[in-house]
């Protein structure tokens, strides 16, 4: 029936009466197919040795050669072990934005419950860069904040910015500490639309302010965070590039090199174009394999899903 | 917090009460005091902050890392290149996104689920950081000034975002109306359906403006003349990079230039997040709003 002519006269007819919102659309697709697709295409280069001159398409083949390259190369447990280890540390900080909602929505409405929402999430608009050169400034063991602090009680500051073993922690925390508040709103959100009459039958019933949120408040909270959750997991390996190749140093650089960093250093430092371009690609299926994981898993046992 | 409605019936306060409003209180200080203590620091004799006595007042009151930043060329070219970038990239980025996200909304756009899943695609699979710098490398946009708005231009979230508002608060009905009074799609659009949608316009703008006032990844990537650069990367370049370099020379004027260099470093995140910090309370209640339609996704 679809190939019907009088199906496609239709069609055609809908798609002429609607030009407008092709020519709305244009712009956009345009924009896509240059910047996302057309890239997409050049995946190839890491199958091949790339060279400049002879372009994409003329390049020899190499074959999986890159793919080999990387899994020998000393990096590869590294890099992933130090992936793995800093997503996972902030994948066990999601339920913190719950918990803070959670209180939030506790506070009686008024002027202090303002205060704290709009405080708590100012620290969500200072810059990478900022935020980093901040966390230089404060951490400094001899001339900071923290530094001064530990010397009030005679002891001497830990150097947190030039230590492999606290990276993780200085990562994840700051981390926490910037966004917590702004990442709570979408549960704030979810929580302000519950029911009251749903509160007002449970003090009937004799349900503690605990009650209330342990069998109203959570509940509802779940499919929210399940979703968020799901595309948390699905960026595990694709830990942002920004905060930590601001924070690297020499002193901590055997925890803090991670995949995109060290494409970035393999492909535009040393213009490795093949090879760098292999080990992201690498990066990306193992990232899709996980999503796609996750997805069909929430599927299953809990009927969120993304698609 | 202390004052309780005076009404009859609920001024008991109890202990749960209190222990969450103390608890509410430390995690306030906790965010704002590292902040108020730049703030504080950046007026202060650097030797005092350096020696642990610059607390709640500033000590040693001076404007000396201020005026070291005005002889900061560099910070100034940033600062211009920036709002350059924010306004055209936050403009254009409006134009592209809500008109792509509205046409995503009607229900009769044919190929509707196609474009979506164009667009949506890109969310989780892309060409990484070397294909996409040679894509741009060959159209001749490193290091240009359209490079820093034209090819991220396109943020799939924020249309969806969009798109869902358009199809919750825009009524189909005024559509039909429009269209029996002969009106088409594109002066309904800008006469009608914008005028309608100051709220998520308002949300995106704030989202993309805040977003290139930020950026420095593109231009560490895309720039190398340093009269593009934006203020973040000079940042960098004072914040991080250099931290030790101007400690270069001997003895006392050595030290000063020591000590300068750190006053300004805490002046200078001051002047580089005070335009942003202004901003967003003014526009919260549509950034709540904005928050709240994303939730509602798909």
């Amino acid at each position: 029936m679809r190939t019907n002519p009088l199906y496609i006269g239709r069609t055609l007819e809908r798609i002429r009466r609607n030009w407008g919102l092709y020519v709305l659309l244009f712009p956009a697709v345009l924009l896509t197919l240059l910047f996302a697709y057309k890239p997409m295409y050049g995946v190839l280069i890491a199958f091949k040795d790339y060279s400049p001159a002879l372009g994409i398409g003329d390049s020899p083949w190499a074959g999986f050669k890159y793919f080999e390259k990387f899994f020998h190369s000393y990096q590869f447990t590294n890099t992933i072990r130090n992936t793995l280890v800093i997503s996972l540390y902030s994948l066990a900080t999601f339920p913190i934005p719950i918990m803070l909602a959670l209180l939030v929505n506790q506070m009686r409405a008024g002027r202090f419950k303002r205060l704290f929402q709009t405080v708590s999430y100012m620290p969500h608009f200072i810059s990478t860069v900022v935020m980093v050169g901040l966390m230089l400034i404060l951490f400094s063991p001899s001339t900071g904040l923290v530094g001064n602090m530990y010397q009030l009680f005679g002891a001497q500051a830990p150097d947190l910015m030039g230590s492999s073993a606290l990276f993780s922690s200085v990562y994840v925390w700051s981390d926490v500490w910037q966004h917590v508040g702004w990442d709570s709103i979408i549960y704030i959100a979810a929580l302000s639309a519950v029911d009251p009459s749903l509160y007002e039958a449970a003090t009937v019933d004799g349900a503690s302010r605990w009650h209330k949120v342990r069998y109203i408040d959570i509940p509802m909270l779940l499919p929210t965070a399940i979703t968020l959750l799901i595309l948390r997991v699905g960026g595990l390996l694709g830990v942002g590039f920004e905060k930590v190749y601001l924070m690297q140093n020499d002193l901590n650089i055997l925890s803090s090199e991670i995949l995109s960093t060290y494409v970035y250093k393999i492909g535009l430092l040393s213009s490795q174009y093949s090879f760098s371009s292999a080990i992201n690609l690498f990066n990306t299926v193992i990232n899709f394999i996980l999503l796609i994981l996750v997805n069909q898993l929430s599927k299953k046992y809990s009927e969120n899903s993304l698609w | 917090m202390t004052r309780t409605p005076r009404t009859k019936r609920r001024p008991r306060v109890t202990v749960a009460e209190v222990v969450l409003y103390a608890f509410a209180v430390l995690f306030l200080i906790a965010i704002i005091y590292p902040i108020y203590f730049i703030v504080i620091a950046s007026f202060s004799d650097p030797s005092s902050v350096a020696n642990g006595q610059v607390w709640v007042f500033p000590k040693g009151f001076t404007l000396e890392g201020y005026r070291e930043l005005l002889r900061h060329e560099n910070i100034w070219i940033g600062y211009r290149n920036t709002i350059l970038y924010t306004v055209v990239g936050t403009l254009f980025g409006l134009v592209v996104n809500i008109s792509a996200a509205y046409a995503l909304s009607r229900k009769d756009l044919v190929g509707r689920k196609f474009f979506s899943l164009f667009f949506i695609f890109t969310m989780f699979f892309s060409g990484g950081l070397i294909p996409t710098f040679l894509t741009i490398r060959d159209f001749h946009l490193y290091n240009t000034f359209l490079v820093m708005v034209l090819p991220f231009s396109v943020v799939v979230f924020d249309m969806i975002v969009a798109r869902t508002f358009f199809q919750t608060s825009i009524p189909g009905d005024l559509w039909e109306a429009a269209q029996i009074d002969g009106c088409g799609n594109l002066r309904y659009f800008v006469l009608i359906v914008l005028p309608l949608s100051k709220a998520i316009i308002a949300v995106l703008g704030l989202w993309i403006a805040v977003g290139y006032w930020n950026s420095y990844f593109n231009a560490l990537i895309y720039l190398k003349d340093p009269n593009l650069y934006p203020l973040q990367l000079i940042l960098r370049n004072i914040l991080i990079t250099n931290q030790m370099q101007s400690g270069m020379g001997t003895g006392e004027a050595a030290q000063v230039a020591l000590r300068l260099a750190n006053l300004m470093r805490y002046s200078v995140i001051i002047i580089a997040t005070i335009p942003i910090m202004c901003v967003y309370p003014f526009i919260q209640k549509y950034f709540n709003q904005g928050v709240m339609i994303g939730a509602v996704k798909e």
